[in-house]
């Protein structure tokens, strides 16, 4: 075997990958942000008395959590076209991965609210908070404190996941390997490089995160 | 030739979810052999080897399976090997559920209680022997749930292989909808036999939690 690896040459793309870079975290922060808003509703509906709406709430997770994503993009971006829905790749990719998110979001949240003791919602209100003062003071922190990790986590696979959204055309991170492949003609370079950039990101955001839950949640407690 | 969107399409999409039910069973079988070696180089009392262990597993959930799947189908020619898309979606596949395999089990042995080693340590047994009678029937049981419930993720995720040219599921969707220009129902079909794949196992990885808890 005589092939001559030449990563040298992909030198002069750092500036698309460090584009590439952004843009990943910015679909991941706002898939992350509209997911976790899609969750909340998920999961409200998920814990209230009313029937439909948890039934709503299963099928909505279920439908989303047992289906790929790839195909959840597909039909989003080229299946509702045909319903006179037309929509840029960019955007397609945003709600396929909020909608997508949104079921993660909402079995994390649920989560999150069943693990605060019953006896602690029941604490605020003999104390004369209101329902919504209760969960806002009381619930809330306790079930931050409690999903973190989840979220943490989650975010990290969204940023794995957003690499999928290149198949629709959708500028990211793994969209510049398309690109750079396209000019060098250098496959296994190329991708090999994406491929570690993205393990790059991962272990600093993982870093970080454990940082930001020792500040938080460790190092100073409250109260 | 455009042409409609008929029966024959849909039993074209069921059969191509053979293949997708195929790699996914030849991922849990690679994978799982794999997974074992990582699991128990994980748990062994050799720091070294726990490294390289743990090295392994934050590489392949480092990084998207998307740029493994590429790194192998540009790669494998690169060592001379044959560059048809199903090795690659194989082997990379394969590689990606070891890591995920290989932590299930190392957390499967690890809840098993320390004490379960010293009871038997206690009766006499040898370290195998522990291992065999006592540790391992337990891990086992506390592993097939999750274990289960990852094989949800594995089959979602043979549908990145498409991207690679692998016919299987999604790629065969991606042909019918050229053919038939009807992207909106092809797509839901094949969201709709994935469902079904993937609710059952969903439904069985929980119907197992449920009883193999109770036990405990």
């Amino acid at each position: 075997m005589s092939y001559n690896f030449k990563f040298d040459i992909l030198l002069r793309y750092v500036p698309e990958i460090v584009q590439g870079v952004l843009l990943t975290l910015q679909f991941s922060v706002i898939t992350m942000l509209c997911g976790l808003a899609i969750g909340l509703i998920v999961a409200m509906a998920s814990i209230s008395p009313l029937m439909p709406l948890r039934a709503f709430a299963r099928i909505y997770v279920e439908a989303l959590r047992n289906t790929p994503l790839l195909v959840q993009l597909f039909i989003v971006f080229f299946g509702l076209p045909s319903i006179g829905i037309r929509l840029g790749a960019n955007t397609a990719a945003l709600i396929a991965l909020s909608i997508n998110m949104g079921a993660y979001g909402a079995e994390i949240l649920r989560a999150g609210f069943e693990s605060v003791r019953q006896s602690q919602i029941e604490a605020g209100r003999s104390l004369g908070l209101t329902a919504g003062q209760t969960f806002r003071h009381v619930v809330l922190f306790q079930a931050v404190k409690t999903i973190y990790p989840a979220l943490a986590s989650q975010f990290v696979l969204i940023m794995l996941t957003t690499s999928v959204v290149s198949s629709i055309g959708a500028t990211e991170l793994f969209h510049q390997a398309a690109f750079i492949d396209s000019r060098t003609y250098r496959s296994f370079e190329t991708y090999t490089l994406i491929t570690i950039s993205y393990l790059v990101l991962t272990l600093g955001f993982r870093a970080f995160f454990a940082g930001v839950y020792w500040v938080v949640f460790v190092r100073r407690p409250r109260r | 030739m455009i042409r409609e969107f008929a029966g024959a399409d849909i039993i074209y999409l069921i059969e191509a979810a053979r293949w997708t039910l195929l790699l996914a069973l030849t991922a849990t079988v690679g994978g799982g052999l794999l997974g074992i070696v990582v699991a128990v180089l994980r748990v062994i009392p050799f720091r070294p080897l726990s490294w390289l262990a743990i090295a392994w597993i934050n590489l392949i959930q480092g990084t998207p399976l998307l740029g493994q799947l590429f790194v192998f189908f540009f790669g494998l020619p690169l060592v001379g090997l044959s560059v048809d898309a199903w090795t690659a979606a194989a082997l990379s596949l394969s590689i990606y559920a070891s890591a995920f395999f290989g932590e299930i089990w190392r957390g499967s042995l690890q809840s098993v209680s320390q004490r379960q080693w010293e009871a038997g340590a206690a009766l006499g047994l040898t370290y195998a022997q522990r291992l065999g009678h006592v540790v391992l029937p337990q891990a086992i049981r506390i592993s097939i749930a999750p274990t289960v419930g990852f094989l949800v993720q594995l089959v979602k995720n043979t549908s990145l292989t498409a991207l690679i040219g692998f016919v299987e599921l999604t790629r065969a969707s991606q042909i019918i909808s050229g053919a038939t220009f009807a992207p909106l129902p092809v797509y839901l079909t094949a969201a709709v036999i994935y469902f079904v794949i993937c609710f059952s196992l969903s439904q069985l990885a929980h119907m197992l939690e449920r009883r193999l808890h109770v036990a405990r």
